[in-house]
């Protein structure tokens, strides 16, 4: 992998950087900003807010759901067993269980699909610096078309005070 | 000057992972001897029967299932607070979500491994969980015990998750920020975590998801807990007002369980400036409202009971008031309503300290109220001549004490391995952009604290 970043610790100078990236024709896709804790108040911290982790969550639900049904009364159908003159599928007591495996569905497809989504547990190289840790926003470009390194440089470096960092080199 | 907050932030938390003093040692030492005793008493109690405990007809469920629903109360505190706290967005909550949630989990396990230690039998715990046996033999679904199976199941992995996914982000800063076998293990606990942007928006949204979620489950938790004994035909137990009694307990007992954690953490781990006097006043003030809450339920159901004065249901309440019960029973209406109401009803009052008394106050005030919901009403059914009484044996006590160290090692050590505050959550708060001028920026608290 090879990248071209600039670390900067103003949020203000990273939407600038992020405004110049795409002025020098980048989409958005193409444009990483790493932080280590969301900066909700900047335009460049809006992109990729859609997600389909709610639809996701729904459907787990559903599938939780449906599971449930077919586990309580396939159950009490294979194994009928009276009690307490309830019949023996007997929903009020099924619902319990329905709506406990409705939200086991849909907290466990939450979760998956969130990970899925951020990509994680991500092994190999990946864009970062552990200056990120000390509060440092880092803005890059992961493998840059080499016709486009220095425009990406100079917009890095006009968004303000930032340190240009290269990862690997072109073969 | 942000930068040098963030890496204060930073710096403060992570200490306690690092450092380590032997009291710590000391007091890992203290209480795995105490939880070591409680396990080699439930062996003794597995090796010689349930005989040599002082449960006995008609008292078939004593120490160990007050004990249950005593902690999966106090596992009301975290998810659940926390979950609300996120939804309504409130900033106080920041400090406070993750030092709820570790109870929650921890009070879970605990609470969940009561009903297998009443089992007596421990290794046929599994006839509970639904899978298809070669004798086509499943648990009975209309059973309240077989939905504590479920409800418990859920609530653990629900909580599990809600407490496992913010600790991503600080997992990989201490990655980032330590060396050795121990970044090592960040490393792998962080996922490869980066902190773009789109992971960032994932992480919220599937947060913000968990709590819509965990909400109803954590309800349903000890709604399902109450049908245990509401579901019988047992004097004072067969009350439609238990489910939501139950929970308010649940929430009372937890919110108290939370303050006194969070002030311990405060204070041995020296984290004075992230958790300060206005958070334990909320708690406080919670506390206060759930304390008011509780005793409108007990009126409720002591009025309705007294009301209809049905013989059986009147003996019960008799003996919890008036009988052998009523030292128990006074001693619970002193903890949880009259100390909680004097102490946090008055500001001066409503310190840490006068939070820390009134929570234990009402810890103790909340495993008398399950003991006397347990074990009078089993005492005194519908026939006089299956009246008994119930004295508590030593292994019942050792068990029950243990646990309580179990909780406090639990504690401890997940403290000393994880940011006991999330960090990056932290951080948004002290967002400079809540700074308006470089004035306010000058005199913030972590500045002016150490510059």
């Amino acid at each position: 992998m090879t990248a071209i970043y600039a670390l900067y610790s103003d949020p203000d100078h990273v939407q600038r950087a992020v405004d110049n990236l795409r002025a020098a024709g980048l989409h958005d896709r193409d444009i990483v900003v790493i932080s280590s804790e969301p900066i909700e108040e900047y335009e460049f911290s809006a992109r990729d807010k859609a997600t389909w982790l709610f639809y996701a969550a729904g459907f787990g639900g559903v599938v939780g759901l449906v599971f449930a049904t077919w586990l309580t009364t396939m159950t009490q159908k294979a194994w009928p067993i009276v009690t307490g003159n309830m019949a023996i599928v007997a929903w009020w007591p099924n619902m319990i269980i329905m709506f406990e495996l409705t939200m086991l569905g849909a907290i466990l497809a939450t979760v998956i699909t969130m990970l899925v989504a951020a990509n994680l547990p991500k092994r190999g190289p990946k864009l970062y610096d552990p200056e990120v840790a000390d509060g440092k926003i880092l803005v890059g470009i992961e493998n840059p078309p080499s016709t486009s390194v220095q425009s990406i440089e100079r917009a890095l470096l006009s968004g303000g005070v930032a340190r240009l960092k290269k990862i690997g080199a072109r073969p | 000057m942000q930068e040098e907050i963030t890496r204060r932030i930073s710096d403060d938390l992570l200490r306690p992972l690092v450092e380590t003093s032997w009291r710590f040692w000391l007091l890992v030492a203290v209480l795995g001897s105490v939880v070591a005793t409680g396990l080699a008493t439930w062996f003794y109690q597995i090796y010689n029967g349930f005989g040599i405990t002082g449960i006995r007809n008609p008292i078939y469920w004593a120490f160990y299932i007050t004990n249950f629903v005593f902690w999966i109360g106090i596992s009301h505190a975290g998810t659940l607070i926390s979950a609300i706290l996120r939804l309504v967005n409130a900033g106080w909550r920041r400090p406070v979500t993750r030092c709820a949630e570790v109870i929650t989990v921890f009070a879970l396990m605990i609470g969940a491994l009561f009903p297998i230690i009443h089992l007596g039998r421990p290794w046929l715990f599994f006839w509970l969980m639904p899978y298809p046996s070669e004798r086509q033999i499943w648990p009975n679904f209309r059973s309240p015990l077989v939905w504590d199976f479920f409800a418990i199941t859920t609530y653990l992995t629900g909580s599990v998750l809600f407490l496992a996914l913010p600790m991503i982000p600080d997992f990989a800063l201490v990655r980032d920020k330590s060396t050795g076998w121990r970044r090592r293990v960040y490393a792998a606990l962080s996922l490869g975590w980066q902190g773009t942007t789109k992971q960032w928006h994932r992480l919220e949204s599937a947060m913000q998801i968990m709590a819509i979620a965990i909400i109803p489950v954590a309800v349903s938790v000890h709604t399902i807990v109450s049908f245990d004994f509401s579901m019988a035909p047992v004097p004072m137990w067969h009350s439609t007002i238990f489910g939501p009694y139950f929970v308010a307990g649940a929430i009372f007992s937890g919110i108290a369980a939370l303050i006194v954690a969070m002030a311990a953490v405060r204070r041995f781990l020296h984290l004075e400036a992230y958790l300060h006097p206005v958070h334990f006043e909320n708690l406080g003030k919670l506390l206060l409202m759930m304390s008011l809450l509780w005793a409108y339920f007990v009126f409720a159901e002591r009025i309705t009971v007294w009301y209809g004065n049905e013989s059986a249901e009147r003996e019960v309440l008799l003996v919890t008031q008036r009988g052998s019960f009523a030292p128990l029973y006074w001693t619970m209406i002193v903890c949880n309503l009259v100390i909680p109401f004097v102490v946090l009803s008055l500001r001066k009052l409503r310190t840490i300290a006068g939070c820390v008394t009134a929570s234990f106050t009402v810890l103790i005030g909340m495993w008398l109220e399950r003991f006397l919901i347990v074990v009078p009403s089993l005492g005194h059914k519908y026939l006089p001549y299956s009246w008994g009484t119930y004295r508590p044996r030593p292994v019942e006590i050792i068990i029950t004490i243990s646990t309580f160290a179990a909780m406090m090692l639990l504690y401890t050590l997940f403290s000393k391995l994880v940011p006991i505050i999330s960090i990056w959550e932290l951080k948004v708060g002290e967002h400079p952009f809540a700074q308006e001028t470089a004035a306010e920026a000058g005199n913030h608290r972590l500045w002016k604290a150490n510059p």
